[in-house]
Protein backbone atom coordinates (compact mmCIF):
# COMPACT_ATOMS: atom_id res chain seq x y z
CA UNK A 1 0.00 0.00 0.00
CA UNK A 2 1.08 3.50 -1.09
CA UNK A 3 1.06 6.27 1.44
CA UNK A 4 -2.07 7.79 1.63
CA UNK A 5 -2.12 11.40 0.68
CA UNK A 6 -5.83 12.44 1.56
CA UNK A 7 -7.71 11.12 4.50
CA UNK A 8 -11.09 12.15 6.13
CA UNK A 9 -12.21 11.80 9.15
CA UNK A 10 -16.23 11.54 10.16
CA UNK A 11 -16.58 13.91 7.86
CA UNK A 12 -20.46 14.92 7.56
CA UNK A 13 -21.93 18.16 5.40
CA UNK A 14 -25.64 19.99 5.73
CA UNK A 15 -26.98 21.72 2.68
CA UNK A 16 -28.99 23.75 5.13
CA UNK A 17 -31.33 21.27 7.11
CA UNK A 18 -30.44 18.43 4.63
CA UNK A 19 -27.54 16.18 5.31
CA UNK A 20 -25.63 15.50 2.10
CA UNK A 21 -22.75 13.78 3.86
CA UNK A 22 -22.87 11.23 6.86
CA UNK A 23 -19.90 10.47 8.81
CA UNK A 24 -17.25 9.78 5.79
CA UNK A 25 -14.01 8.22 6.65
CA UNK A 26 -11.57 7.72 4.28
CA UNK A 27 -7.58 6.85 2.73
CA UNK A 28 -6.83 8.28 -0.57
CA UNK A 29 -3.24 6.79 -1.48
CA UNK A 30 -0.70 8.67 -3.29
CA UNK A 31 -0.04 8.40 -6.60
CA UNK A 32 -3.10 5.96 -7.83
CA UNK A 33 -6.53 6.45 -9.09
CA UNK A 34 -9.25 6.76 -6.70
CA UNK A 35 -12.81 6.69 -8.05
CA UNK A 36 -16.07 7.31 -6.64
CA UNK A 37 -18.87 5.93 -8.11
CA UNK A 38 -22.98 5.90 -7.03
CA UNK A 39 -26.65 7.07 -8.07
CA UNK A 40 -26.99 10.88 -8.82
CA UNK A 41 -26.96 12.86 -5.68
CA UNK A 42 -25.55 10.28 -3.93
CA UNK A 43 -23.09 12.76 -2.38
CA UNK A 44 -19.85 11.90 -4.30
CA UNK A 45 -19.35 15.20 -5.99
CA UNK A 46 -19.76 16.92 -3.16
CA UNK A 47 -17.22 15.06 -1.28
CA UNK A 48 -15.13 15.70 -4.02
CA UNK A 49 -15.82 19.01 -3.94
CA UNK A 50 -14.69 19.23 0.21
CA UNK A 51 -11.46 18.18 -0.49
CA UNK A 52 -10.27 21.32 -2.43
CA UNK A 53 -12.57 23.27 -0.62
CA UNK A 54 -15.10 24.46 -3.58
CA UNK A 55 -18.21 24.10 -1.60
CA UNK A 56 -17.10 27.00 0.44
CA UNK A 57 -18.23 29.02 -2.24
CA UNK A 58 -22.01 27.90 -1.54
CA UNK A 59 -23.93 29.13 0.86
CA UNK A 60 -25.86 27.81 3.71
CA UNK A 61 -22.94 24.38 3.74
CA UNK A 62 -21.82 23.53 7.16
CA UNK A 63 -18.84 21.00 7.44
CA UNK A 64 -18.07 19.08 10.49
CA UNK A 65 -15.69 16.44 10.97
CA UNK A 66 -11.99 16.58 9.27
CA UNK A 67 -9.75 16.72 5.73
CA UNK A 68 -6.52 15.70 6.35
CA UNK A 69 -4.08 16.39 3.02
CA UNK A 70 -0.82 15.51 4.21
CA UNK A 71 -1.82 15.28 7.45
CA UNK A 72 -2.72 19.00 7.64
CA UNK A 73 -6.21 19.75 8.30
CA UNK A 74 -7.74 21.86 5.13
CA UNK A 75 -10.66 23.02 7.03
CA UNK A 76 -8.07 24.65 9.71
CA UNK A 77 -8.53 28.25 10.09
CA UNK A 78 -4.55 28.83 9.47
CA UNK A 79 -5.26 27.17 6.42
CA UNK A 80 -4.94 29.30 3.14
CA UNK A 81 -7.44 28.23 0.89
CA UNK A 82 -5.31 29.77 -2.27
CA UNK A 83 -2.53 27.47 -1.33
CA UNK A 84 -4.65 24.80 -1.36
CA UNK A 85 -6.20 25.12 -4.40
CA UNK A 86 -2.90 24.76 -6.17
CA UNK A 87 -1.64 22.13 -4.66
CA UNK A 88 -5.19 20.32 -5.18
CA UNK A 89 -6.42 21.28 -8.46
CA UNK A 90 -9.40 20.35 -10.57
CA UNK A 91 -11.13 19.16 -13.44
CA UNK A 92 -15.10 20.11 -14.01
CA UNK A 93 -17.37 18.24 -15.61
CA UNK A 94 -18.02 20.67 -18.26
CA UNK A 95 -15.20 22.26 -20.06
CA UNK A 96 -14.94 25.31 -19.26
CA UNK A 97 -12.20 27.44 -20.75
CA UNK A 98 -12.03 31.20 -20.17
CA UNK A 99 -13.01 33.25 -23.19
CA UNK A 100 -8.84 33.61 -23.71
CA UNK A 101 -6.45 32.56 -26.22
CA UNK A 102 -5.22 28.55 -25.55
CA UNK A 103 -1.72 30.25 -24.35
CA UNK A 104 -3.50 32.44 -21.69
CA UNK A 105 -5.90 30.17 -20.85
CA UNK A 106 -2.92 27.65 -19.77
CA UNK A 107 -0.87 30.44 -18.69
CA UNK A 108 -3.85 31.84 -16.24
CA UNK A 109 -2.18 29.65 -13.03
CA UNK A 110 1.00 30.78 -13.45
CA UNK A 111 0.50 34.35 -14.25
CA UNK A 112 -1.37 34.60 -10.86
CA UNK A 113 1.48 33.32 -9.19
CA UNK A 114 3.64 35.89 -10.29
CA UNK A 115 5.69 34.65 -13.21
CA UNK A 116 5.32 37.11 -15.83
CA UNK A 117 8.65 36.13 -17.91
CA UNK A 118 7.32 35.08 -21.37
CA UNK A 119 10.25 32.85 -22.21
CA UNK A 120 9.61 30.98 -18.38
CA UNK A 121 5.86 30.83 -19.58
CA UNK A 122 6.01 29.73 -23.41
CA UNK A 123 8.09 27.14 -21.31
CA UNK A 124 4.69 25.96 -18.46
CA UNK A 125 2.44 26.18 -21.28
CA UNK A 126 4.42 23.80 -23.27
CA UNK A 127 4.99 21.33 -20.75
CA UNK A 128 1.85 21.20 -19.24
CA UNK A 129 0.29 20.98 -23.26
CA UNK A 130 2.42 18.18 -23.66
CA UNK A 131 1.60 16.08 -20.73
CA UNK A 132 -2.30 16.52 -21.39
CA UNK A 133 -1.59 15.33 -24.99
CA UNK A 134 -2.84 18.20 -26.68
CA UNK A 135 0.56 19.70 -27.74
CA UNK A 136 0.52 18.50 -31.64
CA UNK A 137 -2.90 19.24 -31.69
CA UNK A 138 -2.51 23.48 -31.13
CA UNK A 139 0.78 24.01 -31.06
CA UNK A 140 0.14 26.08 -34.21
CA UNK A 141 -2.20 27.85 -33.30
CA UNK A 142 -1.33 28.83 -29.50
CA UNK A 143 -2.86 32.16 -29.78
CA UNK A 144 -6.28 31.27 -30.86
CA UNK A 145 -9.20 31.74 -28.46
CA UNK A 146 -9.66 28.30 -26.79
CA UNK A 147 -13.52 28.32 -27.39
CA UNK A 148 -12.66 27.24 -31.00
CA UNK A 149 -11.49 23.87 -29.81
CA UNK A 150 -13.76 20.61 -29.81
CA UNK A 151 -15.09 19.49 -26.34
CA UNK A 152 -12.66 16.62 -26.10
CA UNK A 153 -9.79 18.87 -26.64
CA UNK A 154 -11.63 21.61 -24.71
CA UNK A 155 -11.09 19.09 -22.05
CA UNK A 156 -7.62 18.50 -22.15
CA UNK A 157 -6.99 21.79 -22.26
CA UNK A 158 -8.50 22.13 -18.82
CA UNK A 159 -6.24 19.58 -17.66
CA UNK A 160 -3.01 21.06 -18.78
CA UNK A 161 -4.25 24.68 -17.66
CA UNK A 162 -4.31 22.78 -13.69
CA UNK A 163 -1.22 21.25 -14.49
CA UNK A 164 0.26 24.21 -14.98
CA UNK A 165 -0.07 24.68 -11.57
CA UNK A 166 2.00 21.93 -10.33
CA UNK A 167 -0.44 20.18 -8.11
CA UNK A 168 -0.02 17.46 -6.35
CA UNK A 169 -3.67 15.96 -6.34
CA UNK A 170 -5.82 16.35 -9.19
CA UNK A 171 -9.70 16.30 -8.69
CA UNK A 172 -11.99 14.91 -12.07
CA UNK A 173 -15.47 15.69 -11.69
CA UNK A 174 -17.30 13.68 -14.37
CA UNK A 175 -14.65 14.57 -16.56
CA UNK A 176 -15.42 13.09 -19.98
CA UNK A 177 -19.19 12.52 -19.51
CA UNK A 178 -20.20 14.88 -21.84
CA UNK A 179 -17.34 13.95 -24.37
CA UNK A 180 -17.48 10.99 -27.60
CA UNK A 181 -15.97 7.90 -26.80
CA UNK A 182 -12.79 8.65 -28.94
CA UNK A 183 -12.06 11.87 -26.84
CA UNK A 184 -12.85 9.92 -23.58
CA UNK A 185 -10.46 6.75 -24.75
CA UNK A 186 -7.85 9.93 -24.70
CA UNK A 187 -8.39 11.35 -21.35
CA UNK A 188 -8.55 7.95 -19.83
CA UNK A 189 -5.44 7.00 -21.41
CA UNK A 190 -4.13 10.55 -20.34
CA UNK A 191 -5.41 9.62 -16.63
CA UNK A 192 -3.63 6.49 -16.86
CA UNK A 193 -0.33 8.43 -17.37
CA UNK A 194 -0.83 11.33 -15.15
CA UNK A 195 -1.15 8.97 -12.08
CA UNK A 196 2.73 8.01 -12.10
CA UNK A 197 3.25 11.78 -11.29
CA UNK A 198 0.16 12.75 -9.67
CA UNK A 199 -2.66 11.66 -7.12
CA UNK A 200 -5.81 11.20 -8.85
CA UNK A 201 -9.75 11.34 -7.45
CA UNK A 202 -12.41 10.83 -10.39
CA UNK A 203 -15.75 10.98 -9.83
CA UNK A 204 -17.78 8.83 -12.65
CA UNK A 205 -21.04 7.68 -13.68
CA UNK A 206 -19.45 5.70 -16.25
CA UNK A 207 -18.57 1.85 -14.55
CA UNK A 208 -16.83 0.96 -17.10
CA UNK A 209 -14.96 3.87 -16.77
CA UNK A 210 -14.22 2.90 -13.09
CA UNK A 211 -13.37 -0.04 -13.80
CA UNK A 212 -10.74 0.85 -16.61
CA UNK A 213 -8.83 3.51 -15.02
CA UNK A 214 -8.64 3.39 -11.33
CA UNK A 215 -7.11 1.45 -9.02
CA UNK A 216 -9.44 2.02 -5.84
CA UNK A 217 -13.20 2.36 -6.08
CA UNK A 218 -15.07 3.95 -3.72
CA UNK A 219 -19.20 3.52 -3.67
CA UNK A 220 -21.82 6.01 -2.74
CA UNK A 221 -25.24 5.83 -1.75
CA UNK A 222 -27.40 8.73 -0.25
CA UNK A 223 -24.66 10.39 1.53
CA UNK A 224 -22.66 7.52 2.91
CA UNK A 225 -19.64 5.63 1.70
CA UNK A 226 -20.85 2.06 2.00
CA UNK A 227 -17.51 0.45 0.50
CA UNK A 228 -14.44 1.43 -0.55
CA UNK A 229 -11.33 -0.93 -1.69
CA UNK A 230 -9.30 -2.16 -4.50
CA UNK A 231 -11.48 -1.83 -8.13
CA UNK A 232 -10.94 -5.38 -8.85
CA UNK A 233 -12.53 -6.24 -5.30
CA UNK A 234 -15.42 -4.11 -5.99
CA UNK A 235 -15.90 -4.87 -9.11
CA UNK A 236 -15.74 -8.92 -8.94
CA UNK A 237 -16.94 -9.55 -5.11
CA UNK A 238 -17.97 -6.87 -3.17
CA UNK A 239 -18.55 -7.10 0.36
CA UNK A 240 -21.92 -5.13 0.70
CA UNK A 241 -25.17 -6.72 -1.56
CA UNK A 242 -25.61 -2.93 -1.93
CA UNK A 243 -23.06 -2.42 -4.12
CA UNK A 244 -23.15 -5.52 -6.01
CA UNK A 245 -26.68 -4.25 -6.88
CA UNK A 246 -25.49 -1.09 -7.59
CA UNK A 247 -22.36 -2.53 -9.86
CA UNK A 248 -24.95 -5.55 -11.86
CA UNK A 249 -26.56 -2.35 -12.44
CA UNK A 250 -30.27 -3.69 -10.36
CA UNK A 251 -30.60 0.03 -9.49
CA UNK A 252 -28.78 3.69 -9.97
CA UNK B 1 -69.65 32.88 -33.69
CA UNK B 2 -66.84 32.25 -36.25
CA UNK B 3 -67.85 35.47 -38.17
CA UNK B 4 -68.10 37.46 -34.87
CA UNK B 5 -64.63 36.40 -33.94
CA UNK B 6 -63.10 37.19 -37.15
CA UNK B 7 -64.60 40.27 -37.19
CA UNK B 8 -62.95 40.61 -33.50
CA UNK B 9 -59.73 39.18 -34.62
CA UNK B 10 -59.13 41.56 -37.85
CA UNK B 11 -59.96 44.67 -35.77
CA UNK B 12 -57.39 43.56 -33.04
CA UNK B 13 -55.18 43.24 -35.58
CA UNK B 14 -55.63 46.29 -37.38
CA UNK B 15 -55.43 48.02 -33.80
CA UNK B 16 -52.46 46.68 -32.91
CA UNK B 17 -50.92 47.92 -37.20
CA UNK B 18 -52.16 51.14 -36.61
CA UNK B 19 -50.59 51.55 -33.17
CA UNK B 20 -47.17 50.53 -34.66
CA UNK B 21 -47.67 52.75 -37.45
CA UNK B 22 -48.40 55.64 -35.18
CA UNK B 23 -45.17 55.43 -33.82
CA UNK B 24 -43.06 55.20 -36.89
CA UNK B 25 -45.41 58.08 -38.08
CA UNK B 26 -44.40 59.90 -35.03
CA UNK B 27 -40.91 59.71 -35.59
CA UNK B 28 -40.71 60.31 -39.54
CA UNK B 29 -42.50 63.31 -38.48
CA UNK B 30 -40.67 64.64 -36.12
CA UNK B 31 -37.14 63.73 -38.11
CA UNK B 32 -38.88 65.64 -41.35
CA UNK B 33 -40.02 69.03 -39.16
CA UNK B 34 -36.52 69.10 -37.46
CA UNK B 35 -34.61 68.85 -40.52
CA UNK B 36 -36.54 71.25 -42.47
CA UNK B 37 -36.40 73.42 -40.44
CA UNK B 38 -32.31 73.19 -39.53
CA UNK B 39 -31.16 72.08 -43.20
CA UNK B 40 -30.50 75.90 -43.98
CA UNK B 41 -28.87 76.80 -41.06
CA UNK B 42 -26.96 73.79 -40.52
CA UNK B 43 -23.45 73.58 -42.27
CA UNK B 44 -19.84 73.01 -41.09
CA UNK B 45 -19.70 76.79 -39.83
CA UNK B 46 -22.75 76.29 -37.56
CA UNK B 47 -20.99 73.69 -35.60
CA UNK B 48 -17.44 75.34 -35.33
CA UNK B 49 -18.26 78.63 -34.86
CA UNK B 50 -19.42 80.90 -31.80
CA UNK B 51 -22.60 82.45 -31.47
CA UNK B 52 -22.70 86.00 -32.76
CA UNK B 53 -25.20 89.08 -32.57
CA UNK B 54 -26.75 88.07 -28.93
CA UNK B 55 -27.11 84.85 -30.55
CA UNK B 56 -28.89 85.54 -33.34
CA UNK B 57 -25.94 84.68 -35.91
CA UNK B 58 -23.71 82.29 -35.71
CA UNK B 59 -22.66 78.96 -34.46
CA UNK B 60 -22.83 76.61 -31.60
CA UNK B 61 -19.71 75.16 -30.92
CA UNK B 62 -19.08 75.98 -27.34
CA UNK B 63 -22.06 73.99 -26.33
CA UNK B 64 -20.98 71.20 -28.62
CA UNK B 65 -17.65 71.51 -27.22
CA UNK B 66 -19.37 71.70 -23.55
CA UNK B 67 -21.87 68.75 -23.71
CA UNK B 68 -19.04 66.82 -24.94
CA UNK B 69 -16.80 67.32 -22.06
CA UNK B 70 -19.66 67.37 -19.53
CA UNK B 71 -20.36 63.49 -20.78
CA UNK B 72 -16.79 63.31 -20.57
CA UNK B 73 -16.53 63.89 -16.73
CA UNK B 74 -19.54 62.61 -15.74
CA UNK B 75 -18.60 58.98 -17.58
CA UNK B 76 -15.07 59.21 -15.42
CA UNK B 77 -17.34 59.31 -12.66
CA UNK B 78 -20.16 57.21 -12.73
CA UNK B 79 -18.45 54.53 -14.73
CA UNK B 80 -16.46 53.66 -12.03
CA UNK B 81 -17.86 54.39 -9.46
CA UNK B 82 -21.11 52.71 -11.03
CA UNK B 83 -19.03 49.14 -11.76
CA UNK B 84 -17.74 48.94 -8.52
CA UNK B 85 -21.00 49.23 -6.54
CA UNK B 86 -22.58 46.47 -9.26
CA UNK B 87 -19.38 44.22 -8.13
CA UNK B 88 -20.49 44.38 -4.57
CA UNK B 89 -24.04 43.96 -5.01
CA UNK B 90 -23.19 40.59 -7.42
CA UNK B 91 -19.79 39.14 -5.83
CA UNK B 92 -19.38 40.52 -2.13
CA UNK B 93 -22.85 41.08 -0.64
CA UNK B 94 -25.14 38.34 0.39
CA UNK B 95 -28.38 38.11 -1.94
CA UNK B 96 -30.75 39.18 0.77
CA UNK B 97 -28.59 40.78 3.75
CA UNK B 98 -29.97 44.41 4.51
CA UNK B 99 -27.31 46.02 3.12
CA UNK B 100 -27.30 44.70 -0.45
CA UNK B 101 -31.02 45.04 0.20
CA UNK B 102 -30.92 48.85 1.11
CA UNK B 103 -28.57 49.35 -2.04
CA UNK B 104 -30.86 47.94 -4.85
CA UNK B 105 -34.00 49.68 -2.85
CA UNK B 106 -31.85 53.19 -3.02
CA UNK B 107 -30.64 52.48 -6.45
CA UNK B 108 -34.03 52.16 -7.56
CA UNK B 109 -35.40 55.21 -5.87
CA UNK B 110 -32.09 56.78 -7.53
CA UNK B 111 -33.78 55.80 -10.42
CA UNK B 112 -37.26 57.39 -10.33
CA UNK B 113 -36.23 60.64 -8.82
CA UNK B 114 -37.48 63.51 -11.38
CA UNK B 115 -34.15 64.95 -12.56
CA UNK B 116 -34.81 68.87 -11.49
CA UNK B 117 -34.38 66.87 -8.12
CA UNK B 118 -31.19 66.06 -9.20
CA UNK B 119 -30.36 69.75 -9.95
CA UNK B 120 -31.27 70.63 -6.53
CA UNK B 121 -29.17 68.69 -5.05
CA UNK B 122 -26.61 69.20 -7.08
CA UNK B 123 -26.65 73.14 -6.05
CA UNK B 124 -27.12 72.11 -2.10
CA UNK B 125 -24.57 69.63 -1.96
CA UNK B 126 -21.92 69.81 -4.38
CA UNK B 127 -22.23 74.11 -4.76
CA UNK B 128 -23.21 75.40 -1.46
CA UNK B 129 -21.73 72.61 0.96
CA UNK B 130 -18.99 70.70 -0.95
CA UNK B 131 -17.69 73.65 -2.96
CA UNK B 132 -18.32 76.64 -0.71
CA UNK B 133 -16.56 74.27 2.51
CA UNK B 134 -13.20 74.02 0.26
CA UNK B 135 -13.38 77.67 -0.51
CA UNK B 136 -13.33 78.41 3.35
CA UNK B 137 -10.85 75.48 3.91
CA UNK B 138 -8.54 75.70 1.18
CA UNK B 139 -9.44 79.50 -0.22
CA UNK B 140 -10.08 81.98 3.23
CA UNK B 141 -13.37 82.18 2.12
CA UNK B 142 -12.82 83.29 -1.87
CA UNK B 143 -15.58 82.21 -4.00
CA UNK B 144 -14.08 79.84 -6.40
CA UNK B 145 -15.78 76.32 -6.22
CA UNK B 146 -19.01 77.89 -4.37
CA UNK B 147 -21.00 78.59 -7.40
CA UNK B 148 -21.91 76.72 -10.80
CA UNK B 149 -19.50 75.09 -12.78
CA UNK B 150 -18.67 71.94 -14.97
CA UNK B 151 -17.35 69.94 -12.26
CA UNK B 152 -20.63 70.24 -9.96
CA UNK B 153 -22.29 70.05 -13.30
CA UNK B 154 -21.02 66.53 -14.11
CA UNK B 155 -21.07 65.38 -10.51
CA UNK B 156 -24.82 66.02 -10.61
CA UNK B 157 -25.39 64.18 -14.16
CA UNK B 158 -23.02 60.91 -12.68
CA UNK B 159 -25.50 60.91 -9.71
CA UNK B 160 -28.37 60.79 -12.65
CA UNK B 161 -27.17 58.12 -14.60
CA UNK B 162 -25.67 55.92 -12.35
CA UNK B 163 -28.52 53.77 -11.80
CA UNK B 164 -28.27 53.27 -15.76
CA UNK B 165 -24.14 51.82 -15.41
CA UNK B 166 -25.17 49.89 -12.22
CA UNK B 167 -28.17 47.93 -13.95
CA UNK B 168 -26.40 47.26 -16.74
CA UNK B 169 -23.04 46.24 -15.47
CA UNK B 170 -25.23 44.30 -12.83
CA UNK B 171 -26.86 42.43 -15.58
CA UNK B 172 -23.82 41.65 -17.75
CA UNK B 173 -21.31 40.33 -14.65
CA UNK B 174 -24.33 37.82 -14.00
CA UNK B 175 -24.03 36.62 -17.62
CA UNK B 176 -20.58 35.68 -16.80
CA UNK B 177 -20.72 31.59 -16.18
CA UNK B 178 -20.07 30.22 -12.63
CA UNK B 179 -18.25 27.38 -14.59
CA UNK B 180 -15.74 30.15 -15.04
CA UNK B 181 -15.39 31.94 -11.89
CA UNK B 182 -14.77 27.67 -10.37
CA UNK B 183 -12.36 27.06 -12.92
CA UNK B 184 -10.43 30.43 -11.88
CA UNK B 185 -10.79 29.97 -8.08
CA UNK B 186 -9.72 26.04 -8.43
CA UNK B 187 -6.15 27.03 -9.68
CA UNK B 188 -5.81 28.70 -6.84
CA UNK B 189 -6.88 32.66 -7.39
CA UNK B 190 -8.26 34.90 -5.46
CA UNK B 191 -11.83 35.87 -5.22
CA UNK B 192 -10.42 39.22 -6.55
CA UNK B 193 -7.97 37.46 -9.00
CA UNK B 194 -11.09 36.21 -10.29
CA UNK B 195 -13.30 39.38 -10.68
CA UNK B 196 -10.05 41.35 -12.27
CA UNK B 197 -9.37 38.39 -14.78
CA UNK B 198 -12.44 36.91 -15.25
CA UNK B 199 -15.21 38.70 -14.29
CA UNK B 200 -14.53 42.30 -15.55
CA UNK B 201 -13.14 40.69 -19.17
CA UNK B 202 -16.10 38.99 -19.49
CA UNK B 203 -18.80 42.02 -18.70
CA UNK B 204 -16.98 44.74 -20.69
CA UNK B 205 -19.50 44.45 -23.82
CA UNK B 206 -22.00 45.66 -20.34
CA UNK B 207 -19.78 48.47 -19.16
CA UNK B 208 -19.55 49.52 -22.62
CA UNK B 209 -23.22 49.35 -22.86
CA UNK B 210 -23.90 50.89 -19.65
CA UNK B 211 -21.41 53.94 -20.00
CA UNK B 212 -22.69 54.85 -23.49
CA UNK B 213 -26.62 54.45 -22.37
CA UNK B 214 -25.86 56.89 -19.51
CA UNK B 215 -23.29 59.15 -21.70
CA UNK B 216 -26.60 59.33 -24.30
CA UNK B 217 -29.22 59.92 -21.41
CA UNK B 218 -26.58 62.81 -20.22
CA UNK B 219 -26.07 64.24 -22.86
CA UNK B 220 -29.94 64.95 -23.45
CA UNK B 221 -30.77 66.42 -19.85
CA UNK B 222 -30.77 69.78 -18.96
CA UNK B 223 -32.90 70.07 -15.68
CA UNK B 224 -29.80 68.82 -13.51
CA UNK B 225 -27.58 70.93 -15.17
CA UNK B 226 -29.59 74.24 -14.73
CA UNK B 227 -28.43 75.21 -11.29
CA UNK B 228 -25.05 73.75 -11.42
CA UNK B 229 -23.12 74.57 -14.45
CA UNK B 230 -24.90 75.41 -17.49
CA UNK B 231 -24.60 78.92 -18.54
CA UNK B 232 -26.67 80.88 -21.17
CA UNK B 233 -23.79 82.55 -23.14
CA UNK B 234 -20.18 82.24 -22.82
CA UNK B 235 -17.25 83.85 -25.15
CA UNK B 236 -14.60 81.76 -24.35
CA UNK B 237 -14.42 77.47 -23.81
CA UNK B 238 -14.28 76.44 -20.12
CA UNK B 239 -10.97 76.01 -19.61
CA UNK B 240 -11.22 74.59 -15.94
CA UNK B 241 -13.51 72.19 -14.03
CA UNK B 242 -14.68 75.29 -12.33
CA UNK B 243 -15.39 77.22 -15.60
CA UNK B 244 -19.02 77.26 -16.29
CA UNK B 245 -20.27 75.54 -19.54
CA UNK B 246 -22.29 75.97 -22.86
CA UNK B 247 -25.05 72.89 -23.69
CA UNK B 248 -26.86 71.60 -26.55
CA UNK B 249 -29.79 71.05 -24.42
CA UNK B 250 -29.93 74.21 -22.37
CA UNK B 251 -29.23 76.03 -25.60
CA UNK B 252 -31.88 75.10 -27.69
CA UNK B 253 -34.39 76.06 -24.16
CA UNK B 254 -33.03 79.15 -24.00
CA UNK B 255 -33.00 80.19 -27.35
CA UNK B 256 -36.82 78.86 -27.67
CA UNK B 257 -37.81 81.12 -24.47
CA UNK B 258 -34.98 83.65 -23.26
CA UNK B 259 -33.76 85.23 -27.22
CA UNK B 260 -34.43 88.32 -28.13
CA UNK B 261 -36.40 87.05 -31.26
CA UNK B 262 -37.32 83.87 -30.54
CA UNK B 263 -38.96 83.72 -34.58
CA UNK B 264 -35.73 84.90 -35.96
CA UNK B 265 -33.66 82.15 -34.20
CA UNK B 266 -35.90 78.97 -34.89
CA UNK B 267 -33.74 77.66 -37.61
CA UNK B 268 -30.85 78.05 -34.82
CA UNK B 269 -32.89 75.83 -32.95
CA UNK B 270 -33.64 73.24 -35.48
CA UNK B 271 -30.44 73.42 -36.10
CA UNK B 272 -29.47 72.92 -32.87
CA UNK B 273 -31.84 70.11 -32.26
CA UNK B 274 -30.43 68.37 -35.40
CA UNK B 275 -26.67 68.37 -34.00
CA UNK B 276 -28.26 66.90 -30.51
CA UNK B 277 -29.67 63.74 -32.07
CA UNK B 278 -27.01 63.49 -34.46
CA UNK B 279 -24.96 63.04 -31.47
CA UNK B 280 -26.94 61.04 -29.39
CA UNK B 281 -27.61 58.63 -32.75
CA UNK B 282 -23.64 58.48 -33.26
CA UNK B 283 -22.80 57.30 -29.24
CA UNK B 284 -25.92 54.85 -29.36
CA UNK B 285 -24.25 53.54 -32.95
CA UNK B 286 -20.33 53.99 -32.17
CA UNK B 287 -22.00 51.34 -28.62
CA UNK B 288 -23.64 48.61 -31.29
CA UNK B 289 -20.09 48.50 -32.93
CA UNK B 290 -17.63 48.33 -30.16
CA UNK B 291 -20.54 45.45 -28.54
CA UNK B 292 -20.82 43.59 -31.65
CA UNK B 293 -16.57 43.21 -32.25
CA UNK B 294 -16.36 42.46 -28.50
CA UNK B 295 -18.70 40.00 -28.98
CA UNK B 296 -17.32 38.70 -32.21
CA UNK B 297 -13.82 38.40 -30.13
CA UNK B 298 -15.09 36.52 -27.36
CA UNK B 299 -16.17 33.82 -29.64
Amino acid sequence: MKEVKIKTRNLTLFYGEKMALNSITMDIPEKEVTAFIGPSGCGKSTFLRTLNRMNDLIPNVRITGEVLVDSLNIYDKQIDVVNLRKKVGMVFQKSNPFAKSIFENVAYGPRINGINQKSKLEEIVETSLKKAFIWEEVKDRLNNSAMALSGGQQQRMCIARTLAVEPEIILMDEPASALDPISTAKIEELIFELKKSYTIVIVTHNMQQAARVSDLTAFFYLGELIEFGKTKKIFTTPDKKHTEEYITGRFG
Amino acid sequence: MSKQKSITGGLFIGATAFSAFLIIAVIIILLVVIINGGKGTFSWEFLTAFPEDGMMKGGIFPAIYGTVLLVLIMSVAAVPFGTITAIYLTEYAHEKSIMAQTIRFAVRTLATVPSIIFGLFGLGFFIKFVGTGMDDVFLGGQLKWGQPNILWASLTMALLTLPVVIVSVEEAIRTVPREMREASLALGATKWETIKRIVLPGSRSGIMTGTILAVSRGAGEVAPILFTGAAYYLATLPTSLSDQFMNLGYHIYIMATQSANVDQTLPIQFATTMVLLMLTFLLNLTAVIIRSRLRRKAK
